[in-house]
């Protein structure tokens, strides 16, 4: 029953990956690309989750936990430099 | 491992990734900027913490999920504020 909902799990969050490349395609702005980018690498992390519960390997949080603070640090830098022209002022 | 928890965790797991992809949907098909935050901000958080909820239930690195967990749920609004803030700076948002 886990594995099934794990497969599943995968195919929707690939398709969440799916619709989130497509959004940072074609966004209109450049603040749509940072807000795809965004959800990009939340779900890269949930799927890296995912991952570590099918095989339960450890190394894998550690993994998403590094991918959650590396994506949140470049949103909040990408935005400040939008936003006033300068990242450390 | 016994087999209601597992139950529990697939539910979970289940719900976590169907939240995740409401939420990539809201991103794409919403007309707005402010209202494409809404998206991200809130259905994605509650698909990673299903997800992880449900590896907590199935008996994983408990403390790792938790931290990833909260770490998500304390930085997703931050992040949302500041592309919301960028997008007002440049006009992007009226």
């Amino acid at each position: 029953m886990l594995e099934t909902a794990i497969v599943f799990a995968t195919a929707c969050f690939g398709g969440a990956l799916l619709l989130t490349l497509w959004r940072l395609v074609r966004g209109p702005g450049a603040c749509d690309r940072i807000l795809a980018l965004d959800t990009l690498y939340l779900n890269v992390a949930a799927l890296v989750v995912l991952h570590g519960i099918a095989t339960r390997g450890a190394w894998q949080f550690e993994v998403a936990l590094l991918i959650a603070v590396l994506g949140f640090i470049g949103t909040v830098a990408t935005a400040r430099f939008i936003e006033r022209g300068d990242i450390v002022h | 491992m016994s087999a209601p928890l597992e139950a529990l965790s697939a539910i979970m797991i289940c719900t976590g990734g169907l939240f995740a992809l409401f939420g990539a949907l809201g991103l794409a098909r919403f007309p707005d900027l402010l209202t494409r935050l809404h998206g991200p901000s809130k259905a994605t958080t509650l698909g990673i913490g299903g997800v992880l909820l449900g590896s907590v239930l199935v008996g994983g690195e408990s403390l790792r999920e938790v931290l990833i967990a909260l770490f998500v749920v304390l930085t997703t609004p931050v992040s949302a504020l500041c592309i919301a803030r960028a997008a007002r700076a440049i006009g992007e948002a009226r």
